[in-house]
């Protein structure tokens, strides 16, 4: 059976299309998370800020309602709203369809992942910034917002997994990433037992070395803690 | 729902002797009221110490000099500006009222000298780009007015640079007079409480403030430590900087204050020279108090 897969792979040039769907699963994922993360720190923010600030307490119902649906609904069920209800009239490639979607949904997630990042922030340390004269915008920017960054990178680390495996779906709307390319092959050749268990090899892979990163990047930020 | 609001007391005019001034001052929590229509002047130079049981609202009321908690009623006026009135900029008046907490509060995100220097550093940037908005401003202005009659340009003397060396100089200073120049770099997580309390002392002073506000501030120390920053403020004092302390440390209370308030209830119950109030006491709950803590 690995010569079939084998012959599929190399000689019938299946590994261009899985080069392609790999490049496509990690562009998903990396983008959907920047996306997620502006989407998400801003509507933390108002959140936030809604608890003193009558404005803001408007645009914060607004991002309630945003994070409920988008956390409310399952993330296939997204991909097929927005491919034939939104984007139905609009000529759109399915890739950016994809991150625009995976980062409509994340961004509902790193919401609630940096409000709690920033309520995790002890009040005095507002407080104290308060009291040497800073406006609380500028204290939360200054002292609050980078603290609670910092207690956020493992749970952004765990979106970020989350994510890259949840981009298995993309197919849905014609985007080929990782698991199209290698059902591909499978149907192409009847043979199910090595495309598959290389593509979960392939997931592995990606995820360990996200994690590996994550935990470097952890270790950078809080390296100044103790000197 | 409005007419259902309870009207609030109107401001009478200050006393212009007063550097801080508390008139009505009353906050409740729901159907709880933490104080209870406190009027007080606090002028110049005096080193207050207040002092009570747990509950009693020494904490709350040292907040609200400075409206870190909102009164929810009365006024508070320091230096003549009504620091309720909303239309009064509070972190303007904040500049020069230092604040000290039980639990240091020191910013970990920064190392020692970044600590004391923000405040400084961020408030003087502020100014100078509202200046430099303001001339550029005036700059057009200028463009359509006769050359006799042009406004002259606003200049704010320091450059950002300036402004960063005069702090960090500032900062060096100050630490140097604490004894703890060589922990500049350090992170407070490496420090102890006693270096840590005393780095959150000269971080206020470093905004020049009028006058400090202590609320416990060696109630979360090693008794070991206690001493080191009691000194410190003992220096402060004698330098003649107003102070408002809430302490549970008698004897610094009776050293170091010009006049002792005991609070109970939410009311100052008693007041008055450190001797008077510490000897003999009037108020039964106060002489059950000391009889307590002495």
């Amino acid at each position: 059976m690995w010569q079939i897969f084998w012959k599929q792979f190399y000689t019938e040039g299946a590994y261009k299309n899985i080069l392609l769907g790999l490049r496509n699963t990690l562009v998903i994922a990396i983008c959907g998370l920047i996306i997620g993360i502006a989407i998400g720190t801003i509507v933390a923010c108002v959140q936030v800020a809604g608890r003193r600030n009558k404005v803001a307490k408007v645009f914060s119902v607004a991002g309630d309602v945003y994070t409920g649906i988008f956390r409310g609904t399952p993330i296939v069920v997204q991909l097929l709203v927005f491919h034939f209800i939104i984007f139905a009239s609009v000529d759109i490639d399915g890739l950016t369809e994809a991150i625009l979607v995976f980062g409509l949904n994340s961004g509902a997630y790193v919401a609630e992942i940096m409000r709690g990042g920033i309520l995790s922030v002890d009040a005095g340390q507002l407080e104290a910034g308060r009291t040497l004269g800073l406006s609380y915008p500028a204290a939360m920017l200054k002292i609050v917002f980078p603290q609670a960054v910092k207690n956020v990178i493992p749970t952004l680390g765990n979106e970020l997994i989350a994510l890259t495996k949840d981009t298995s779906v993309a197919g849905f709307v014609g985007t080929i990433d990782l698991t199209v390319a290698f059902r591909a092959i499978s149907s192409a050749t009847y043979e199910f037992i090595v495309p598959y268990i290389m593509l979960a090899v392939v997931y592995l892979a990606i995820i360990i070395i996200f994690t590996v990163i994550i935990r470097l990047a952890e270790r950078r930020l809080r390296r100044n803690e103790r000197k | 729902m409005k007419e259902n609001k309870k009207e609030k007391t109107p401001a009478v005019a200050p006393d212009p002797a007063a550097l801080i001034e508390v008139q009505h001052l009353t906050k409740s929590y729901g159907q709880l009221k933490v104080l209870d229509d406190i009027s007080e002047k606090i002028t110049e130079g005096e080193k207050i110490a207040v002092i009570g049981p747990s509950g009693s609202g020494k904490s709350t009321f040292l907040r609200c000099l400075n409206v870190l908690e909102d009164p929810s009623d009365g006024h508070v006026f320091f230096e003549g500006n009504d620091l309720c009135d909303l239309k009064v900029d509070i972190n303007l008046q904040r500049r020069r009222m230092g604040m000290v907490f039980q639990q240091f509060n020191l910013f970990n995100n920064m190392n020692v000298i970044k600590n004391i220097m923000l405040a400084p550093v961020h408030v003087q940037k502020q100014d100078l780009r509202k200046t430099r908005t303001k001339n550029f401003f005036t700059r057009i202005k200028n463009l359509f007015r006769k050359k006799d009659k042009r406004e002259p340009l606003i200049n704010y003397g320091k450059t950002l640079k300036q402004i960063k060396i005069e702090a960090r100089e500032n900062a060096l200073r100050l630490l140097e007079r604490i004894g703890l120049a060589d922990k500049a770099d350090a992170y407070p997580s490496t420090l102890s409480g006693g270096q840590r309390q005393r780095i959150a002392i000269v971080r206020a002073l470093a905004m020049n403030p009028k006058v400090m506000l202590f609320d416990e501030p060696t109630s979360a120390l090693d008794p070991e430590m206690v001493g080191e920053v009691l000194e410190l403020i003992k220096e402060l004092a004698r330098g003649g900087m107003t102070m408002v302390i809430v302490t549970h440390e008698m004897g610094f209370a009776r050293e170091v204050a010009t006049r002792v308030m005991f609070m109970d209830g939410g009311k100052i119950v008693e007041q008055g020279p450190p001797d008077q109030v510490f000897e003999s006491p009037d108020n039964p709950r106060l002489k059950d108090f000391l009889s307590k803590v002495l």
